[in-house]
């Protein structure tokens, strides 16, 4: 570029972000700030508060505390603008099942001053073949990617989607990932919720981790990985129940925590070839028997179970 | 930059397809009121005064009775033991019992107009029988004329009736089933303007209008020689006033319902005093005088009486304005107090 460019605001500012249904606090003064041109995870357990959080940046709802800014707008001021350049999928929203997919996208076309040829998009999500198609001949993934066609269709410049590829398959999930890198490749800005954390480590260039309303932990999801200290896991589960301290775990070689739950145990661990042989000899000389053993990569799974005790599929 | 299609052609698009590619609702908006007509036209047809059906309780005197009453051409008595004869009132299949005596007893619900009927030619005959001479002559002469039958009667009032469903249940089941959905949710975050929403609703009603306002007229004019005296444009301000009062109405009940279920209730709660109420299939002068005020300020009534006015009499529109005013009140008022409280998501 010949001329210097000024600093973009941020795609997505948010500042003590405060929303209660009732007595329960689903966002508890949540800060967030999204980069344009970033593809950002919301990644967390159901109630979470991640739907709660992109419908307020959504103006769908309205938070009842704190300072919103998409795209350097105000959706007390701005609705309309904010809602010409932004691309929105809902996590519930069945669309019309006598439409075609192609008078679909037309309809949601005609809402927007500018946006792209109807066809283009189809070619983009992989629906020209079904362009005549009713909506109700369609399978999960199809409607999904239809949904995801109906946000695109205005060139936004920030895509709001909400857990875009919960209960499809593997292959129409990585079809949707597609199409979402795609997006992000044009130069547009993406934000979407997850409790699939292959989803948010593949696709997203940070992650924040979401729970109770809150963000505990922020970063790229190496940066999230290497926070554990190691990078690996050993899980293994004792067969009849003799207890092994803690303390005696923690002292094995490269060993950076440990946690016990239901008589499962978890260590997380720099080199998993040092620290096996390790535990099983420690094993050994206690008299306990093995139910078990596994060894993964550490994953944002492994993150989030660390920083809250649980699973995120648990909720 | 591709052109960018018009969002009331293709929100009104939407409704239209969407209520075209459902073959049941195409049923139950074009082919039932015809068929209802139909069958009411034939069962109502005119004819020649029916003979009376009446039964003579078994007793002294009871065959002589039944004989005397049988020989006039106007009247079918048999003689049938207590227990059966009172069956048979009671089944509807003769409309009076007659009991033989010093006194001839009639039995008969006063409520039955067929019995009150019977009631009159049974008296008549006896009383001829028995010597009674009339002293003044009369001369019947039948009015089978278009205009005056029951079919001309019942015509406008299944064209109402109609235009009260497919405007209720069009607009308000379209609105509850996308709310229902979240789609509406989805609309809502799109720069979609809401009176586009809204106005595409009215427009796909007035497009499905012409269509069966058309083929029920068209329909009763080829089957059963129903006028249509009024000028048209009179007629289509009559039908689309009443359209819109019906789909405000529509509007309103589907406001704040989220459920096919709640609306479905709601709906037949608003309709079904109408049905009955509103002068469909029998005058509503039937009803007492003082809820007369009431039933004529239901929106179905008006649209009743303003159809049967500009379509059978050829009123003017200055003759059934009153009418319209009085629908487009219900128009304002509904769709005012809808959008009040209108639920988006």
């Amino acid at each position: 570029m010949a001329e210097p460019l000024p600093i973009p605001p941020a795609a997505v500012v948010c500042r003590d972000l405060v929303k209660r249904y009732g007595d329960v606090l689903a966002v508890d003064r949540l800060d967030l700030e999204i980069q344009q041109g970033e593809c950002f995870g919301l990644l967390g357990p159901n109630g979470a508060g991640k739907t709660t959080t992109i419908e307020i940046l959504q103006g769908l709802l309205a938070p009842d505390a704190g300072d919103v800014r998409v795209l350097g707008l105000d959706w007390r001021h701005d609705a309309d603008e904010l809602r010409q350049r932004m691309g929105s999928q809902l996590q519930e929203t069945k669309l019309a099942e006598k439409l075609t997919v192609h008078e679909t996208l037309t309809l949601f076309r005609s809402f927007y001053r500018r946006g792209t040829a109807v066809e283009s998009v189809l070619e983009t999500v992989q629906l020209s073949e079904k362009r005549n198609a009713w909506v109700s001949k369609l399978s999960g993934g199809q409607r999904q990617r239809l949904a995801v066609a109906c946000a695109l269709v205005c060139q936004p410049d920030i895509l709001f989607l909400d857990e875009p590829t919960t209960g499809l398959d593997p292959q129409s999930r990585r079809q949707l990932w597609d199409v979402i890198r795609r997006f992000g490749a044009g130069g547009g800005t993406t934000l979407l919720t997850t409790h699939h954390m292959e989803e948010a480590e593949r696709l997203c260039d940070r992650v924040a981790v979401m729970d109770r309303g809150r963000i505990i932990a922020l970063g790229t999801p190496r940066q999230l990985i290497a926070s554990l200290g190691a990078e690996h896991v050993v899980e293994f589960a004792l067969a009849d129940g003799v207890p092994v301290d803690d303390a005696a775990l923690r002292a094995l070689p490269g060993v950076a925590a440990v946690h016990a739950a239901d008589g499962h145990i978890r260590l997380t661990v720099a080199r998993v070839h040092e620290t096996v042989p390790a535990l099983l000899q420690t094993l050994g000389e206690r008299g306990a028997g093995l139910a078990g053993l596994t060894t993964h990569d550490a994953t944002l799974e492994d993150v989030f179970l660390s920083l809250t005790g649980r699973h995120l599929r648990d909720g | 930059m591709a052109d960018r299609p018009n969002p009331v052609v293709q929100l009104t698009l939407w409704r239209l397809r969407e209520f075209l590619r459902e073959p049941e609702a195409l049923f139950w908006v074009f082919a039932f009121p015809i068929v209802l007509a139909f069958a009411l036209g034939i069962a109502f047809k005119s004819r020649a005064p029916r003979t009376v059906q009446v039964g003579v309780v078994a007793g002294p005197g009871a065959e002589e009775l039944a004989r005397t009453l049988d020989a006039s051409p106007q009247v079918a008595a048999r003689v049938y033991p207590p227990g059966e004869a009172h069956n048979r009132l009671r089944n509807g299949r003769v409309a009076l019992l007659a009991v033989a005596g010093q006194h001839v007893v009639f039995e008969y619900d006063s409520m039955r107009q067929e019995s009150v009927v019977a009631r009159l030619v049974v008296n008549n005959v006896l009383q001829e029988a028995s010597g009674r001479r009339d002293v003044r002559a009369i001369r019947d002469q039948r009015v089978t004329e278009p205009g005056a039958r029951y079919i001309d009667f019942l015509l406008p009032g299944l064209l109402g009736m109609n235009i009260m469903g497919t405007g209720m249940w069009g607009v308000g089941f379209g609105i509850v089933k996308t709310r229902n959905q979240k789609l509406l949710k989805r609309l809502l975050a799109s720069p979609m303007k809401r009176r586009h929403y809204l106005l595409s609703q009215m427009l796909a009603r007035l497009v499905f209008l012409g269509l069966e306002v058309g083929s029920l007229l068209l329909f009763g004019h080829l089957m059963f020689d129903v006028p249509v005296r009024g000028a048209f444009l009179t007629i289509t301000i009559v039908v689309v006033i009443g359209a819109l009062s019906f789909a405000g109405l529509g509007l309103l009940v589907a406001s704040r319902t989220k459920t096919i279920e709640g609306v479905s209730g709601l709906m037949n709660l608003v309709m079904v005093p109408m049905w009955i109420g509103s002068g469909v299939f029998f005058s509503y002068a039937n009803f007492p005088a003082s809820v007369q005020p009431l039933l004529k300020a239901l929106p179905l009534t008006q649209l009743n009486d303003a159809l049967r006015g500009v379509l059978i009499d050829g009123a003017s529109l200055a003759h059934v304005s009153p009418l319209v005013a009085g629908m487009t009140a219900w128009t304002v008022v509904t769709f005012r107090v809808a959008l009040k409280i209108f639920r988006w998501q």
